[in-house]
């Protein structure tokens, strides 16, 4: 038992506990921070895949990102726990048998499919740099991709304000494009006055 | 060393419990986004497994991918539910049936 496979157990139950508290624990407040605990073990299981680009970006955009976010709608909305909580436990048979027989039979064929276990081609060679490695590909190989995956976020963002964006019966707010189509005659109006003889004259 | 078997078993777990998720939280939007939110992590992890023990980037780069599209799937996801809940005053998903369907 290597020291590496020491870390993996001791990770993977953490990260299986954590996973377990989310779906449990009866305040989504504390589901939010378990599912924090829950990346942050992932992204320690992906260093041990040497992977380190991608455990960090875990880090930074989903627990600094993703679970902030989860975390502000959580404390912003306010719901009524107890009446959520309503038959919780009676989903139990269902879910713990659906739950149950997916994981046997993943599990059975994943133990029995490979029946010489792969071992790891080990560590890189001192110098590799996995960061620098991914960057080559992705602005190469996957450079469409890349800017498709631009242009998704660019749309959830848009989407995620407008769907979320009130307005206001009481606001006052101009239309532009009614601002453009006005005309010289709507806005100004000349008046034929008849000329009158002012007083004292001569 | 670790074999590959682990991590696919690990992820195969994470992927079960993410669905126990869904059928037990059948009331509670939010944490049926979380239980989602598993799943793609179990998908990651058997994607990095692979990608390192089969010695191909290309692995990798699915992942980004995916950390990328679930990212502004969650920010929707969580849109529509703010918006959802000023409607209704509820996360409830039975009192979503307003469209009889």
């Amino acid at each position: 038992m290597t020291f590496q496979l020491i870390l993996f157990w001791a990770f993977a139950i953490v990260l299986i506990g954590a996973s377990l508290a989310v779906i449990l624990v009866r305040n989504p407040v504390h589901a939010a921070l378990f599912l924090v605990l829950a990346f942050v073990t992932a992204s320690a299981l992906w260093l041990l895949l040497y992977a380190e680009f991608l455990a960090m970006t875990l880090i930074l955009v989903y627990v600094g990102a993703v679970m902030v976010l989860f975390l502000f709608v959580v404390m912003m909305l306010d719901i009524d726990i107890a009446k959520l909580r309503e038959g919780f436990w009676g989903n139990l048979p269902l879910a713990a048998l659906v739950g149950i027989l997916m994981a046997a039979e993943m599990v059975l064929l994943l133990m029995r499919g490979f029946s010489e276990p792969v071992m790891s081609p080990g560590a890189p060679p001192p110098g590799f740099s996995n960061t620098k490695a991914l960057g080559q590909v992705i602005y190469t190989d996957y450079v469409f991709a890349f800017e498709l995956a631009a242009i998704i976020l660019l749309v959830a963002i848009v989407s995620a304000i407008a769907i979320t964006l009130r307005t206001r019966k009481e606001t006052k707010y101009q239309d532009p494009g009614l601002q453009s189509q006005v005309k010289a005659k709507d806005r100004l109006k000349i008046i034929k006055v008849a000329p009158t003889k002012r007083e004292g004259t001569p | 060393m670790i074999p590959l078997n682990h991590f696919l078993i690990l992820g195969a777990l994470l992927f079960a419990i993410g669905v126990v998720g869904i059928f037990m939280n059948r009331k509670n939007l939010i944490v049926m986004l979380m239980a989602i939110e598993l799943m793609l992590l179990a998908v990651n992890m058997n994607f990095v497994a692979f990608s390192h023990y089969l010695n191909d980037l290309s692995g990798q780069v699915f992942v980004f991918f995916i950390l990328t599209v679930a990212a502004a799937e969650s920010a929707i996801g969580l849109a529509i539910l703010v918006a959802l809940f000023r409607n209704l005053r509820s996360i409830d998903v039975e009192d979503l049936g307003s469209l009889k369907g």
